[in-house]
């Protein structure tokens, strides 16, 4: 039986896209893995990759194809030794769906999407799918170059045209207002918009001679969705201290047997692994508070805090408790790098039911962070360090690593946070436990 | 009881005068569900329809196949001799304008606008006093657009007598084709009628107190234009004012001036075109809060005067005088009036202006020099109609098209045009313009082969310093 090839969701609110290119043509062999496609939403093009492998029997829709629904069937792949007659068979309606994508079910996780898109365009198989990507932003194509050139953000604006078409005098009122302050979003006037700490703004008076720079597009957002977060969410920490030297330990005897440097198991593979392990333990802390419900993730999806030159992005790394130590250390580096090429994909940096941010590297011992929301919980880590320890009843000199575990009252309780907490420790001080 | 037996029907909305201002402002009110009224002192549909836009494009169609019947060798047929009979030629624009006339009463009735005849003038807040064949009867509407349009501008010394000293209307039932004419004015209306007689066989001079024939336009639109209508055989005196027209022998001396000095010309007949004066006189808007300035009411956003109630739209308001921007004006009152949401003010600069004389002329935005003048850094393409194909197989190969854009931007500024068809064209980039395109989308528009518009293409690439085809 051929298998279908179905259009992939690449994106929390695709429901359809472009066929831009294939990558394979017929007759072609495919293995799982390769790239067969690539496909063009309205914010970016991403490359479609085989699940299966076989050979591409059949495109059955042409490069070029707009609209082309999520879940559609898009080739048919032969299995090793099957005839290319097997290719006119029915199609397999009730064929194999990929997974639900995991942000399919989280609440507007973007922080451009418009509230009520939480009713997630569930991918329906078949052509007839709407166009539901709501967060598109109409903008007039000299309204988007002007926002290109005062680095304005166009989600943050409200548009005066037809239907909240964002126009270049939108952007002209948002460069007056101090070509930095987000106007309100849809609903709200111009003239209700607040107003930008001006020059002339008591709080800025006597400050030295400074240069303003204005914000960029992920100043802004980072701005907005922080304080958001840190005025809306309430949130406590719990801090715990953990020995680091048996992870050590396994690290570098994992690490005697890989010969390329490159390729060398860091603490934070280590730390992700076992936070994506104690979050399958402790399922509670894996989850999102919404208005109406908690959402329990089914997949945990850790997001990676990635400091950049002018801010910071959170790629998201998916399914860490199924993926092996040397595909999480793959993954974080080819994460890392992308995002600090300000090449990630939408895919790559939405969705994530958990975020670990870690500052180990610059030498901070111990802080919190601000819960990336929706996400229920973000683990903070910091320096493995030389302390004092003390074990049975002697003092002694061990690596001790300090965590700390903020997370989001409305979905996670104390003893939650701190059950999750002690399985954390007992999983990276006993790492071996890891390989079970 | 006694009060209800005089009660008259009360409208939502009165609209005074039925040019293409007020009859669409009409149709519009009663689309929105309004109970609508319309005064009306003459024919349906205004100067426009009756005396205006309408029955010179007739006029000019004629004289578009009379110079094409001339040229019809070119082509290779073969005519006989070719004449023109004024007569006639006034007799089917009279026909089309009552045409449409008929058509807008239709069309008023279809929509449930209750017509009435007579002058109308303000009486009170929300009320019209209108004074019809069977005498003064009051009307009471709770809002009232004025839409009294405008007429022939005149100066003293420069008054029309109906017989050798014409306006519009009179030339428009011209009986015989004089054998010369003075026109006064080079604005759109002083050009097309320039050039409507010039092709029947008038020798036509030009006056115009400015230095440049339609002076609204671009300054090289205005000077290719000169070149052509010279070319044709007119005479253009620019910079020039008419000091004295003396009315002797049958004809019209008229004593011009320019730096100074003076000169006559001797004309059959002299056509007054020097622009229009709004009807705003006994109106009734002494006693209201509506303000004039020199003699136009001075309207806000949709039309709102000081009267709180009262709109004015068209021509008796600011410039430009045209047809499309009153009827565009009426749709935004009556909207503005019914409460629909997310009315946008008309900008005056994305309203197109064509002159449909031999060759035509269109624009829309800024002319070159008005950009600059803004402090815009401009970027200029032009292309000539020589360039094009469809333009040669036609067998007009005059013309241009000029567009302009903010060099720092790409926001397309103006357009400017002249050469056959342009009026249909100039749409295009009023379109572009209103969807605030850059020359990026331009570039990006497939349009078709052959036609005159692929001249619109070129001079955008033109700006860029890429056009293809010249």
């Amino acid at each position: 039986m051929p298998i279908d090839v179905l259009m992939p969701a690449l994106s929390p609110t695709m429901t359809e896209g472009k066929l831009a290119r294939w990558l394979k043509a017929e007759g072609d062999p495919v293995a799982a893995g390769d790239l067969l496609a690539e496909i063009e939403t309205d914010k970016a093009t991403m490359e479609m990759e085989a699940v299966e492998e076989g050979t591409l029997g059949r495109i059955l829709v042409p490069e070029g194809t707009e609209g082309v629904a999520v879940n559609t069937p898009i080739a048919r792949l032969l299995a090793e030794g099957e005839d290319a007659a097997a290719l006119d068979a029915e199609p397999a309606q009730a064929g194999p769906q990929p997974p639900p994508s995991p942000q399919a079910e989280t609440p507007a996780a973007k922080d451009d999407a418009p509230k009520g898109a939480s009713k997630a365009p569930r991918p329906a198989p078949g052509p007839a799918t709407p166009p539901a990507d709501r967060s598109r932003v109409f903008a007039s194509p000299l309204a988007r170059r002007l926002a290109a050139r005062h680095g304005i953000d166009l989600a943050a604006l409200s548009g005066r045209g037809p239907r909240g078409r964002i126009l270049k005098a939108d952007i002209e009122a948002a460069v007056e207002a101090g070509g930095t302050a987000p106007q309100p979003a849809a609903g709200k006037t111009q003239a209700e918009a607040p107003e930008t700490p001006q020059a002339d703004d008591p709080l800025l008076f006597g400050l030295p001679p400074h240069e303003a720079k204005p914000h960029s597009s992920m100043r802004r957002t980072i701005a907005r969705r922080l304080t958001a977060s840190a005025r809306d969410v309430p949130h406590f920490s719990v801090a715990i201290d953990v020995d680091l030297d048996p992870l050590l330990r396994l690290r570098a005897d994992l690490n005697g047997r890989i010969a390329d440097k490159a390729d060398r198991i860091s603490v934070n593979d280590l730390i992700v692994k076992a936070t994506g392990a104690a979050l399958v333990a402790e399922p509670r802390c894996n989850v999102a508070f919404t208005e109406a419900a908690i959402l329990h993730f089914s997949r945990v999806d850790i997001a990676l805090a990635v400091a950049l030159d002018d801010g910071l992005i959170t790629p998201v790394i998916r399914d860490v408790p199924a993926k092996s130590l040397s595909t999480l250390h793959a993954e974080a580096r080819r994460l890392a790098e992308k995002a600090r090429a300000g090449k990630l994909t939408p895919e790559e940096y939405s969705g994530g039911t958990f975020t670990i941010s870690n500052m180990g590297m610059f030498g901070v011992k111990s802080f919190t962070s601000i819960l990336n929301p929706p996400q229920g919980g973000i683990l903070s880590v910091g320096a493995g360090e030389r302390r004092p320890v003390v074990r049975g009843d002697e003092l002694a000199v061990g690596t001790v690593l300090s965590l700390n575990l903020a997370v989001d009252h409305r979905c996670i309780d104390g003893a939650v946070a701190a059950a999750f907490m002690a399985r954390l420790k007992g999983l990276i001080e006993d790492p071996i436990t890891l390989m079970l | 009881m006694a009060e209800q037996r005089k009660a008259e029907p009360a409208f939502q909305v009165a609209v005074v005068g039925s040019g293409p201002g007020g009859y669409v402002a009409a149709i519009r009110a009663a689309q929105l569900g309004l109970r609508t009224a319309i005064v009306e002192a003459a024919e349906l549909g205004g100067i426009c329809l009756n005396w205006g836009c309408i029955p010179t494009k007739a006029l000019l169609r004629s004289a578009d196949i009379y110079r094409t019947l001339k040229q019809a060798d070119s082509f290779g047929l073969k005519t006989g001799e070719v004449g023109a009979d004024l007569k006639a030629i006034v007799a089917r624009s009279r026909q089309v304008a009552g045409q449409l006339s008929g058509g807008v009463g239709h069309l008023l009735k279809k929509n449930g606008v209750t017509v009435i005849r007579g002058r109308a003038q303000l009486d009170g807040p929300g009320r019209l006093a209108v004074r019809g064949e069977k005498g003064t009867e009051s009307l009471a509407a709770e809002h009232i657009i004025l839409a009294t349009g405008a007429r022939a501008r005149t100066f003293p010394g420069l008054e029309a007598d109906g017989e050798h000293i014409w306006t519009y209307r009179h030339a428009l039932k011209a009986e015989t084709l004089p054998k010369s004419l003075l026109v006064v004015g080079s604005g759109a209306i002083g050009i097309e009628f320039a050039s409507f007689f010039h092709t029947l066989g008038s020798q036509t001079t030009v006056v115009e107190v400015l230095d440049r024939i339609l002076p609204q336009e671009d300054a090289e639109i205005s000077a290719l234009m000169a070149k052509s209508l010279k070319r044709d055989g007119m005479t253009l005196h620019t910079g020039t004012t008419v000091e004295k027209l003396e009315v002797r022998d049958g004809g019209v001396v008229a004593t011009l001036a320019r730096d100074g000095k003076q000169h006559q010309v001797t004309a059959e007949r002299v056509l007054l075109a020097v622009g229009i004066s709004p009807n705003s006189a006994n109106l009734g808007l002494e006693g209201s809060k509506v303000k004039l300035d020199r003699g136009h009411v001075v309207t806000g956003p949709f039309g709102v005067t000081g009267e709180p109630g009262v709109y004015a739209i068209g021509d008796l308001t600011a410039p430009p005088w045209l047809a499309h921007k009153a009827s565009h004006e009426g749709v935004l009152a009556a909207e503005h009036i019914a409460g629909v949401k997310g009315l946008e003010p008309l900008d005056p600069l994305r309203i197109p202006g064509c002159t449909y004389a031999h060759p035509q002329v269109a624009s829309v935005g800024l002319s070159e020099d008005k950009a600059k003048a803004q402090g815009h850094a401009v970027k200029v393409g032009r292309f000539p109609f020589i360039g094009n194909g469809k333009a040669v197989a036609l067998g007009e190969a005059e013309g241009l098209i000029k567009t302009i854009f903010d060099a720092d931007t790409g926001e397309l500024l103006g357009a400017h045009m002249i050469g056959a068809e342009v009026t249909e064209l100039i749409q295009g980039y009023a379109i572009a313009m209103g969807l605030e395109t850059t020359e990026a989308e331009l570039i990006h528009t497939v349009f078709p082969h052959p036609t005159l518009s692929e001249m619109m293409h070129e001079s955008v690439l033109d700006a860029e310093g890429r056009a293809l085809h010249f």
